[in-house]
Protein backbone atom coordinates (compact mmCIF):
# COMPACT_ATOMS: atom_id res chain seq x y z
CA UNK A 1 0.00 0.00 0.00
CA UNK A 2 1.54 3.45 -1.25
CA UNK A 3 -0.46 5.61 0.15
CA UNK A 4 -0.20 6.87 3.59
CA UNK A 5 -3.40 6.90 5.04
CA UNK A 6 -2.51 5.61 8.77
CA UNK A 7 -4.29 3.51 11.15
CA UNK A 8 -8.36 4.03 10.45
CA UNK A 9 -8.82 5.97 13.97
CA UNK A 10 -6.87 8.46 12.92
CA UNK A 11 -9.70 9.81 10.69
CA UNK A 12 -12.44 7.25 12.11
CA UNK A 13 -14.39 9.01 15.24
CA UNK A 14 -13.34 6.93 18.34
CA UNK A 15 -16.75 5.22 19.57
CA UNK A 16 -16.87 3.32 22.97
CA UNK A 17 -19.11 0.71 20.85
CA UNK A 18 -20.02 -0.47 24.36
CA UNK A 19 -22.15 -2.92 26.58
CA UNK A 20 -23.65 -0.73 29.65
CA UNK A 21 -26.08 -2.27 32.11
CA UNK A 22 -28.14 -0.39 34.97
CA UNK A 23 -29.99 -2.89 37.41
CA UNK A 24 -31.96 -1.27 40.54
CA UNK A 25 -32.29 -3.81 43.90
CA UNK A 26 -33.70 -3.36 46.79
CA UNK A 27 -32.04 -0.52 48.42
CA UNK A 28 -29.53 0.34 45.57
CA UNK A 29 -28.02 0.33 42.43
CA UNK A 30 -25.98 -1.89 40.25
CA UNK A 31 -23.69 -0.42 37.52
CA UNK A 32 -21.75 -2.47 35.32
CA UNK A 33 -19.50 -1.70 31.77
CA UNK A 34 -17.13 -3.13 29.67
CA UNK A 35 -13.68 -1.83 29.13
CA UNK A 36 -13.16 -1.75 25.14
CA UNK A 37 -12.99 1.66 22.88
CA UNK A 38 -12.28 1.42 19.14
CA UNK A 39 -11.89 3.71 16.18
CA UNK A 40 -12.78 1.74 13.26
CA UNK A 41 -11.14 -1.62 13.62
CA UNK A 42 -8.67 -0.73 16.41
CA UNK A 43 -8.61 -0.73 20.02
CA UNK A 44 -7.31 1.99 21.30
CA UNK A 45 -8.07 1.79 25.16
CA UNK A 46 -8.59 -1.45 26.75
CA UNK A 47 -9.48 -0.54 29.99
CA UNK A 48 -11.46 2.38 30.13
CA UNK A 49 -13.86 2.67 32.94
CA UNK A 50 -17.25 3.52 31.45
CA UNK A 51 -19.15 4.39 34.77
CA UNK A 52 -18.25 8.00 35.39
CA UNK A 53 -19.35 9.86 38.32
CA UNK A 54 -21.33 12.46 38.47
CA UNK A 55 -21.70 13.02 41.88
CA UNK A 56 -21.22 10.97 45.46
CA UNK A 57 -24.00 8.48 44.78
CA UNK A 58 -24.65 8.93 41.17
CA UNK A 59 -23.55 7.66 38.67
CA UNK A 60 -23.63 7.24 34.75
CA UNK A 61 -22.52 4.64 32.41
CA UNK A 62 -21.71 5.86 28.63
CA UNK A 63 -21.75 5.00 25.55
CA UNK A 64 -21.23 6.20 21.81
CA UNK A 65 -19.23 8.43 20.37
CA UNK A 66 -16.41 8.75 23.36
CA UNK A 67 -15.95 12.29 22.79
CA UNK A 68 -19.61 13.31 23.12
CA UNK A 69 -20.19 11.05 25.77
CA UNK A 70 -16.99 12.15 28.26
CA UNK A 71 -18.59 16.01 27.45
CA UNK A 72 -21.74 15.35 28.72
CA UNK A 73 -20.76 13.40 31.68
CA UNK A 74 -18.36 16.11 32.52
CA UNK A 75 -21.11 19.22 32.10
CA UNK A 76 -23.58 17.21 34.01
CA UNK A 77 -21.04 16.45 36.54
CA UNK A 78 -19.97 20.56 36.52
CA UNK A 79 -24.06 21.43 36.90
CA UNK A 80 -24.96 18.99 39.53
CA UNK A 81 -21.80 20.37 41.45
CA UNK A 82 -23.01 23.94 41.51
CA UNK A 83 -26.63 22.62 41.64
CA UNK A 84 -26.24 20.57 44.93
CA UNK A 85 -24.42 23.16 46.45
CA UNK A 86 -26.95 25.65 45.98
CA UNK A 87 -29.00 23.50 47.33
CA UNK A 88 -27.25 22.28 50.44
CA UNK A 89 -27.80 19.07 49.99
CA UNK A 90 -27.37 16.20 47.88
CA UNK A 91 -28.99 15.89 44.76
CA UNK A 92 -31.70 13.56 43.34
CA UNK A 93 -30.85 11.15 40.59
CA UNK A 94 -33.84 12.03 38.61
CA UNK A 95 -32.32 15.70 39.01
CA UNK A 96 -29.04 13.98 37.15
CA UNK A 97 -30.74 12.53 34.83
CA UNK A 98 -32.90 15.14 33.60
CA UNK A 99 -29.84 16.81 33.02
CA UNK A 100 -28.42 14.63 30.77
CA UNK A 101 -31.86 14.52 29.39
CA UNK A 102 -31.77 17.99 28.48
CA UNK A 103 -28.44 17.89 26.79
CA UNK A 104 -28.74 15.20 24.97
CA UNK A 105 -32.18 16.41 23.88
CA UNK A 106 -31.33 19.96 22.62
CA UNK A 107 -27.96 18.40 20.78
CA UNK A 108 -30.01 15.43 19.57
CA UNK A 109 -28.76 15.77 15.75
CA UNK A 110 -25.05 17.14 16.46
CA UNK A 111 -24.60 14.24 19.52
CA UNK A 112 -24.18 10.58 19.16
CA UNK A 113 -23.95 9.23 23.08
CA UNK A 114 -26.37 7.31 25.06
CA UNK A 115 -25.99 7.91 28.98
CA UNK A 116 -27.95 5.91 31.76
CA UNK A 117 -27.61 7.46 34.92
CA UNK A 118 -28.15 5.42 37.87
CA UNK A 119 -27.77 5.97 41.86
CA UNK A 120 -29.37 6.23 45.00
CA UNK A 121 -30.91 9.38 46.75
CA UNK A 122 -32.76 9.42 50.45
CA UNK A 123 -35.89 10.15 48.75
CA UNK A 124 -36.23 8.12 46.18
CA UNK A 125 -33.74 4.72 46.89
CA UNK A 126 -31.80 3.25 44.13
CA UNK A 127 -32.90 4.43 41.17
CA UNK A 128 -32.34 4.12 36.95
CA UNK A 129 -32.95 6.06 34.43
CA UNK A 130 -32.53 6.07 30.32
CA UNK A 131 -31.62 8.97 28.78
CA UNK A 132 -31.78 7.51 25.06
CA UNK A 133 -32.26 10.11 22.32
CA UNK A 134 -33.32 12.34 24.96
CA UNK A 135 -36.13 10.48 26.35
CA UNK A 136 -36.06 10.44 30.44
CA UNK A 137 -37.80 7.37 31.54
CA UNK A 138 -37.69 5.52 35.09
CA UNK A 139 -36.98 1.86 34.91
CA UNK A 140 -36.22 -1.28 37.18
CA UNK A 141 -33.09 -2.14 34.63
CA UNK A 142 -31.60 -0.56 31.28
CA UNK A 143 -29.28 -1.97 28.86
CA UNK A 144 -27.46 0.23 26.42
CA UNK A 145 -24.14 0.30 23.32
CA UNK A 146 -23.89 -2.14 21.00
CA UNK A 147 -23.39 -5.42 23.09
CA UNK A 148 -27.12 -4.55 24.66
CA UNK A 149 -28.82 -6.10 21.59
CA UNK A 150 -27.72 -9.94 22.82
CA UNK A 151 -28.84 -9.67 26.16
CA UNK A 152 -31.88 -8.37 26.25
CA UNK A 153 -33.76 -11.66 26.23
CA UNK A 154 -31.69 -12.77 29.03
CA UNK A 155 -31.98 -9.76 31.11
CA UNK A 156 -36.09 -9.98 30.84
CA UNK A 157 -35.61 -13.46 31.81
CA UNK A 158 -33.42 -13.41 34.85
CA UNK A 159 -34.39 -10.33 36.32
CA UNK A 160 -36.42 -10.57 39.61
CA UNK A 161 -38.28 -7.77 41.08
CA UNK A 162 -36.89 -6.88 44.83
CA UNK A 163 -33.85 -9.19 44.68
CA UNK A 164 -30.51 -8.52 47.13
CA UNK A 165 -27.19 -6.97 46.43
CA UNK A 166 -25.13 -9.85 45.81
CA UNK A 167 -27.78 -11.49 43.49
CA UNK A 168 -28.03 -8.36 41.79
CA UNK A 169 -24.41 -8.00 41.25
CA UNK A 170 -23.94 -11.52 39.93
CA UNK A 171 -26.74 -10.98 37.31
CA UNK A 172 -24.79 -7.59 35.94
CA UNK A 173 -21.53 -9.55 35.56
CA UNK A 174 -23.12 -12.60 33.97
CA UNK A 175 -24.98 -10.65 31.40
CA UNK A 176 -22.05 -8.34 30.96
CA UNK A 177 -19.78 -11.67 30.31
CA UNK A 178 -22.75 -12.78 27.68
CA UNK A 179 -22.87 -9.83 26.00
CA UNK A 180 -18.45 -9.29 25.58
CA UNK A 181 -18.78 -12.71 24.22
CA UNK A 182 -20.68 -12.67 21.29
CA UNK A 183 -20.03 -8.12 20.43
CA UNK A 184 -16.97 -7.94 18.98
CA UNK A 185 -16.92 -4.01 19.90
CA UNK A 186 -17.18 -4.93 23.49
CA UNK A 187 -14.78 -6.80 25.28
CA UNK A 188 -11.66 -6.19 28.38
CA UNK A 189 -12.18 -5.70 31.68
CA UNK A 190 -15.90 -5.53 33.27
CA UNK A 191 -16.55 -2.82 35.82
CA UNK A 192 -18.99 -3.13 38.58
CA UNK A 193 -20.47 -0.29 40.30
CA UNK A 194 -22.89 -0.85 43.27
CA UNK A 195 -24.83 2.23 45.01
CA UNK A 196 -26.46 2.12 48.16
CA UNK A 197 -27.23 4.29 51.15
CA UNK A 198 -24.10 3.73 53.08
CA UNK A 199 -21.64 4.56 49.82
CA UNK A 200 -20.08 3.50 46.73
CA UNK A 201 -18.42 0.04 45.93
CA UNK A 202 -16.64 0.01 42.79
CA UNK A 203 -15.43 -3.53 41.30
CA UNK A 204 -13.22 -4.92 38.24
CA UNK A 205 -13.59 -8.45 37.15
CA UNK A 206 -10.43 -9.23 35.07
CA UNK A 207 -10.84 -11.42 31.79
CA UNK A 208 -10.24 -15.13 33.82
CA UNK A 209 -12.74 -13.66 36.57
CA UNK A 210 -15.59 -13.24 34.40
CA UNK A 211 -18.17 -16.56 34.54
CA UNK A 212 -17.92 -18.69 31.56
CA UNK A 213 -20.90 -20.33 29.68
CA UNK A 214 -21.18 -23.04 27.44
CA UNK A 215 -18.54 -22.26 24.82
CA UNK A 216 -15.61 -21.60 27.66
CA UNK B 1 -21.23 57.84 24.14
CA UNK B 2 -21.69 57.01 20.41
CA UNK B 3 -19.81 54.82 19.02
CA UNK B 4 -19.43 54.00 15.36
CA UNK B 5 -19.49 50.08 15.08
CA UNK B 6 -21.36 48.02 17.00
CA UNK B 7 -18.68 45.41 18.26
CA UNK B 8 -20.22 41.89 18.88
CA UNK B 9 -19.10 39.25 21.47
CA UNK B 10 -17.71 36.41 19.43
CA UNK B 11 -20.00 33.48 18.77
CA UNK B 12 -19.19 30.28 19.95
CA UNK B 13 -18.76 27.36 17.18
CA UNK B 14 -16.80 26.66 14.33
CA UNK B 15 -15.76 29.70 12.03
CA UNK B 16 -16.71 29.17 8.41
CA UNK B 17 -15.83 32.98 7.19
CA UNK B 18 -12.44 31.44 5.15
CA UNK B 19 -14.09 28.66 3.56
CA UNK B 20 -15.77 30.89 0.68
CA UNK B 21 -12.28 32.57 0.17
CA UNK B 22 -10.99 29.15 -0.15
CA UNK B 23 -13.15 28.23 -2.48
CA UNK B 24 -12.54 31.09 -4.63
CA UNK B 25 -8.81 30.89 -3.88
CA UNK B 26 -8.93 26.84 -5.11
CA UNK B 27 -11.25 27.39 -8.16
CA UNK B 28 -8.78 30.01 -9.12
CA UNK B 29 -5.28 28.58 -8.65
CA UNK B 30 -7.10 25.41 -10.96
CA UNK B 31 -7.83 27.74 -13.49
CA UNK B 32 -3.90 28.94 -13.64
CA UNK B 33 -2.94 25.13 -13.60
CA UNK B 34 -1.52 24.88 -10.06
CA UNK B 35 -2.96 23.17 -6.92
CA UNK B 36 -3.26 24.42 -3.45
CA UNK B 37 -0.90 23.14 -1.16
CA UNK B 38 -1.82 20.06 0.96
CA UNK B 39 -1.99 19.92 4.39
CA UNK B 40 1.50 19.11 5.83
CA UNK B 41 0.71 16.08 8.26
CA UNK B 42 3.15 14.76 10.67
CA UNK B 43 2.60 10.74 9.61
CA UNK B 44 4.15 10.04 13.14
CA UNK B 45 4.60 7.09 15.73
CA UNK B 46 4.59 9.58 19.24
CA UNK B 47 4.39 7.71 22.50
CA UNK B 48 4.73 8.17 26.59
CA UNK B 49 4.80 6.02 29.05
CA UNK B 50 5.30 6.14 33.17
CA UNK B 51 8.26 5.05 34.85
CA UNK B 52 8.89 5.38 38.60
CA UNK B 53 10.16 8.71 39.05
CA UNK B 54 7.75 10.83 36.15
CA UNK B 55 7.42 10.50 32.29
CA UNK B 56 9.19 9.14 29.50
CA UNK B 57 7.96 11.08 26.18
CA UNK B 58 9.02 9.94 22.78
CA UNK B 59 8.77 11.23 19.19
CA UNK B 60 10.33 10.52 15.62
CA UNK B 61 10.86 13.00 13.60
CA UNK B 62 9.49 12.92 9.96
CA UNK B 63 6.86 15.15 8.52
CA UNK B 64 5.43 14.48 5.22
CA UNK B 65 3.58 16.03 2.34
CA UNK B 66 1.65 13.39 0.39
CA UNK B 67 4.53 10.63 -0.24
CA UNK B 68 7.74 13.24 -0.29
CA UNK B 69 9.35 13.88 3.36
CA UNK B 70 9.23 18.03 3.98
CA UNK B 71 10.70 18.10 7.01
CA UNK B 72 13.78 15.27 7.97
CA UNK B 73 14.00 16.30 11.18
CA UNK B 74 11.01 18.09 13.10
CA UNK B 75 10.28 18.69 16.59
CA UNK B 76 6.47 17.24 17.59
CA UNK B 77 7.38 17.39 21.43
CA UNK B 78 6.20 20.74 22.24
CA UNK B 79 6.15 22.79 25.18
CA UNK B 80 2.82 22.97 27.38
CA UNK B 81 4.77 24.54 30.74
CA UNK B 82 7.79 24.06 32.34
CA UNK B 83 6.63 20.75 33.85
CA UNK B 84 4.30 19.70 30.94
CA UNK B 85 5.30 18.68 27.26
CA UNK B 86 3.58 17.12 24.41
CA UNK B 87 3.81 15.09 21.85
CA UNK B 88 1.28 15.65 18.57
CA UNK B 89 0.56 13.91 15.68
CA UNK B 90 -1.87 14.64 12.45
CA UNK B 91 -1.69 18.23 10.84
CA UNK B 92 1.52 19.72 12.22
CA UNK B 93 -0.22 23.16 11.64
CA UNK B 94 -3.06 22.08 14.31
CA UNK B 95 -0.68 20.59 16.66
CA UNK B 96 1.88 23.04 16.59
CA UNK B 97 -0.84 25.89 16.94
CA UNK B 98 -3.02 24.23 19.61
CA UNK B 99 0.01 23.14 22.01
CA UNK B 100 0.97 26.49 21.55
CA UNK B 101 -2.80 27.83 22.28
CA UNK B 102 -3.06 26.11 25.58
CA UNK B 103 0.53 26.37 26.28
CA UNK B 104 0.12 30.83 26.59
CA UNK B 105 -3.71 30.22 28.21
CA UNK B 106 -1.81 28.00 31.26
CA UNK B 107 1.26 30.27 31.65
CA UNK B 108 -1.52 32.90 32.30
CA UNK B 109 -3.59 30.56 34.35
CA UNK B 110 -0.28 29.95 36.13
CA UNK B 111 0.42 33.20 37.05
CA UNK B 112 -3.62 33.93 38.40
CA UNK B 113 -3.54 30.69 40.31
CA UNK B 114 -0.07 31.33 41.57
CA UNK B 115 1.03 27.16 41.16
CA UNK B 116 2.46 25.23 38.73
CA UNK B 117 -0.34 23.83 36.29
CA UNK B 118 -1.55 20.08 36.76
CA UNK B 119 -1.53 17.77 33.87
CA UNK B 120 -5.41 17.63 34.63
CA UNK B 121 -5.94 21.08 33.24
CA UNK B 122 -3.80 20.99 30.53
CA UNK B 123 -5.94 17.86 29.48
CA UNK B 124 -9.44 19.59 30.00
CA UNK B 125 -8.31 22.67 27.98
CA UNK B 126 -7.44 20.69 25.12
CA UNK B 127 -10.05 18.58 25.20
CA UNK B 128 -12.88 21.02 25.56
CA UNK B 129 -10.85 23.35 22.42
CA UNK B 130 -10.58 19.81 20.46
CA UNK B 131 -14.53 19.13 20.90
CA UNK B 132 -15.60 22.93 20.64
CA UNK B 133 -13.91 22.20 16.92
CA UNK B 134 -16.09 18.91 16.75
CA UNK B 135 -13.14 17.02 15.32
CA UNK B 136 -12.18 19.43 12.20
CA UNK B 137 -8.56 20.15 13.87
CA UNK B 138 -6.94 17.11 13.53
CA UNK B 139 -4.75 16.67 15.90
CA UNK B 140 -4.15 13.75 18.08
CA UNK B 141 -2.04 14.55 21.48
CA UNK B 142 -0.08 12.92 24.03
CA UNK B 143 0.00 14.72 27.04
CA UNK B 144 2.90 14.34 30.17
CA UNK B 145 3.75 15.56 32.72
CA UNK B 146 4.88 16.00 36.36
CA UNK B 147 3.01 17.98 38.67
CA UNK B 148 1.95 17.78 42.44
CA UNK B 149 0.01 15.02 42.63
CA UNK B 150 2.43 13.10 40.90
CA UNK B 151 2.93 11.53 37.34
CA UNK B 152 -0.05 11.71 34.28
CA UNK B 153 -0.05 10.68 30.78
CA UNK B 154 -3.23 11.23 29.03
CA UNK B 155 -3.78 10.50 24.98
CA UNK B 156 -6.41 13.13 23.28
CA UNK B 157 -7.57 12.68 20.33
CA UNK B 158 -9.12 14.89 17.77
CA UNK B 159 -12.63 14.42 18.44
CA UNK B 160 -12.24 15.70 22.06
CA UNK B 161 -12.00 12.40 23.78
CA UNK B 162 -9.39 11.19 25.79
CA UNK B 163 -8.30 8.38 27.89
CA UNK B 164 -5.73 8.71 31.22
CA UNK B 165 -3.32 5.35 31.05
CA UNK B 166 0.00 3.95 31.95
CA UNK B 167 0.89 3.73 28.35
CA UNK B 168 -0.03 5.51 25.27
CA UNK B 169 1.04 5.60 21.66
CA UNK B 170 -0.47 7.67 18.89
CA UNK B 171 0.34 7.93 14.69
CA UNK B 172 0.40 6.32 11.78
CA UNK B 173 3.08 4.30 13.84
CA UNK B 174 1.02 3.68 16.58
CA UNK B 175 0.39 -0.31 16.36
CA UNK B 176 4.00 -0.96 15.85
CA UNK B 177 5.36 0.98 18.79
CA UNK B 178 1.77 -0.42 20.82
CA UNK B 179 3.16 -4.14 20.31
CA UNK B 180 6.16 -3.46 21.91
CA UNK B 181 4.76 -1.84 24.73
CA UNK B 182 2.33 -4.38 25.10
CA UNK B 183 5.21 -7.09 25.57
CA UNK B 184 7.68 -5.39 27.58
CA UNK B 185 5.98 -2.27 29.73
CA UNK B 186 5.80 -2.84 33.42
CA UNK B 187 4.76 -0.60 36.13
CA UNK B 188 7.74 1.39 38.48
CA UNK B 189 10.48 0.98 35.66
CA UNK B 190 13.91 2.38 36.05
CA UNK B 191 14.78 5.60 34.07
CA UNK B 192 17.35 3.78 31.45
CA UNK B 193 14.86 1.22 31.27
CA UNK B 194 11.93 3.36 30.61
CA UNK B 195 14.23 5.12 27.94
CA UNK B 196 15.11 1.98 26.36
CA UNK B 197 11.81 0.73 26.25
CA UNK B 198 10.42 4.16 24.50
CA UNK B 199 13.31 4.23 22.46
CA UNK B 200 12.59 0.91 21.04
CA UNK B 201 9.02 1.44 20.78
CA UNK B 202 9.25 4.37 18.74
CA UNK B 203 12.04 2.59 16.10
CA UNK B 204 9.08 -0.19 15.90
CA UNK B 205 7.09 2.70 14.48
CA UNK B 206 9.93 3.94 12.39
CA UNK B 207 11.02 1.35 10.73
CA UNK B 208 7.44 -0.40 10.03
CA UNK B 209 5.44 2.16 8.71
CA UNK B 210 6.43 4.60 6.06
CA UNK B 211 5.09 7.71 7.35
CA UNK B 212 7.27 7.79 10.06
CA UNK B 213 11.25 7.83 10.11
CA UNK B 214 14.47 9.85 10.88
CA UNK B 215 15.75 10.19 14.14
CA UNK B 216 14.06 9.69 17.72
CA UNK B 217 13.98 12.29 19.71
CA UNK B 218 13.27 11.67 24.04
CA UNK B 219 11.98 14.05 26.88
CA UNK B 220 12.36 12.83 30.25
CA UNK B 221 9.98 14.87 32.60
CA UNK B 222 10.73 14.44 36.47
CA UNK B 223 10.07 16.05 39.48
CA UNK B 224 11.54 19.51 39.39
CA UNK B 225 13.70 18.64 36.22
CA UNK B 226 12.76 17.91 32.59
CA UNK B 227 15.54 16.20 29.79
CA UNK B 228 14.52 17.38 26.23
CA UNK B 229 17.01 14.62 24.36
CA UNK B 230 17.07 15.95 20.74
CA UNK B 231 18.29 13.54 19.18
CA UNK B 232 18.38 10.70 21.69
CA UNK B 233 19.10 8.48 18.23
CA UNK B 234 20.01 8.93 14.73
CA UNK B 235 18.39 5.98 14.26
CA UNK B 236 18.78 6.88 10.15
CA UNK B 237 21.82 8.64 9.79
CA UNK B 238 22.91 9.72 6.59
CA UNK B 239 25.98 8.10 4.49
CA UNK B 240 29.28 10.15 3.66
CA UNK B 241 29.86 10.13 0.03
CA UNK B 242 33.48 8.94 -0.83
CA UNK B 243 34.82 12.17 -2.39
CA UNK B 244 34.03 14.09 0.64
CA UNK B 245 36.19 11.69 2.73
CA UNK B 246 39.08 11.94 0.20
CA UNK B 247 39.14 15.79 0.19
CA UNK B 248 38.56 16.00 4.17
CA UNK B 249 35.45 19.12 3.21
CA UNK B 250 32.14 18.65 4.62
CA UNK B 251 29.04 18.26 2.35
CA UNK B 252 27.27 20.65 0.67
CA UNK B 253 29.46 23.50 1.44
CA UNK B 254 28.14 26.49 -0.52
CA UNK B 255 30.09 29.24 0.86
CA UNK B 256 32.53 31.03 -1.31
CA UNK B 257 36.40 30.71 -0.54
CA UNK B 258 38.19 34.31 0.69
CA UNK B 259 39.60 35.40 -2.12
CA UNK B 260 37.20 34.45 -5.31
CA UNK B 261 36.10 38.13 -5.71
CA UNK B 262 39.03 40.07 -6.60
CA UNK B 263 39.61 43.35 -4.60
CA UNK B 264 40.94 46.27 -6.80
CA UNK B 265 40.91 49.04 -4.24
CA UNK B 266 40.47 49.91 -0.98
CA UNK B 267 39.38 53.38 0.87
CA UNK B 268 39.24 53.79 4.47
CA UNK B 269 37.57 56.98 5.48
CA UNK B 270 36.97 57.53 9.45
CA UNK B 271 33.70 59.29 10.39
CA UNK B 272 34.06 61.94 13.65
CA UNK B 273 31.28 62.07 15.18
CA UNK B 274 30.84 64.04 18.36
CA UNK B 275 28.59 63.40 21.21
CA UNK B 276 26.15 66.21 21.31
CA UNK B 277 24.64 65.31 24.58
CA UNK B 278 23.40 62.24 27.09
CA UNK B 279 19.74 62.22 28.53
CA UNK B 280 18.70 59.41 30.62
CA UNK B 281 15.08 59.18 31.40
CA UNK B 282 14.58 56.64 34.02
CA UNK B 283 10.68 54.66 33.98
CA UNK B 284 8.44 55.37 36.22
CA UNK B 285 7.81 51.88 37.75
CA UNK B 286 5.67 52.93 40.79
Amino acid sequence: MLEEQGPEWMSEEVKTGTTIIAVEFDGGVVLGSDSRVSAGASVVNRVMNKLSPLHDRIYCALSGSAADAQTIAETVNYQLDVHSMELGEDPLVCSAATLVKNISYQYKEELSAHLIVGGWDRRGGGQVYATLSGLLTRQPFALGGSGSSYVYGYLDAEYRAGAGRTDTQRLVVDTLSLAMSRDGSSGGVAYLVTIDGDGVEEKVFLGNELPTFYDQ
Amino acid sequence: MATLSVSRAPLGGFSFENCKRNAVLEADSAKLGSSVPAARKTGTTICGIVFKDGIVLGADTRATEGMIVADKNCSKIHYISPNIYCCGAGTAADTEMTTQIISSNLELHGLSTGRLPRVATANRMLKQMLFRYQGYIGAALVLGGVDCMGPHLYSIYPHGSTDKLPYVTMGSGSLAAMAVFEDRYKPDMELEEAKRLVRDAIAGGIFNDLGSGSNIDLCVITKGNVDYIRPHDEANKKGVRVNELETLCQTGDYKYKKGTTGVLTKVITPLNLDTVGEHVQTMDTS
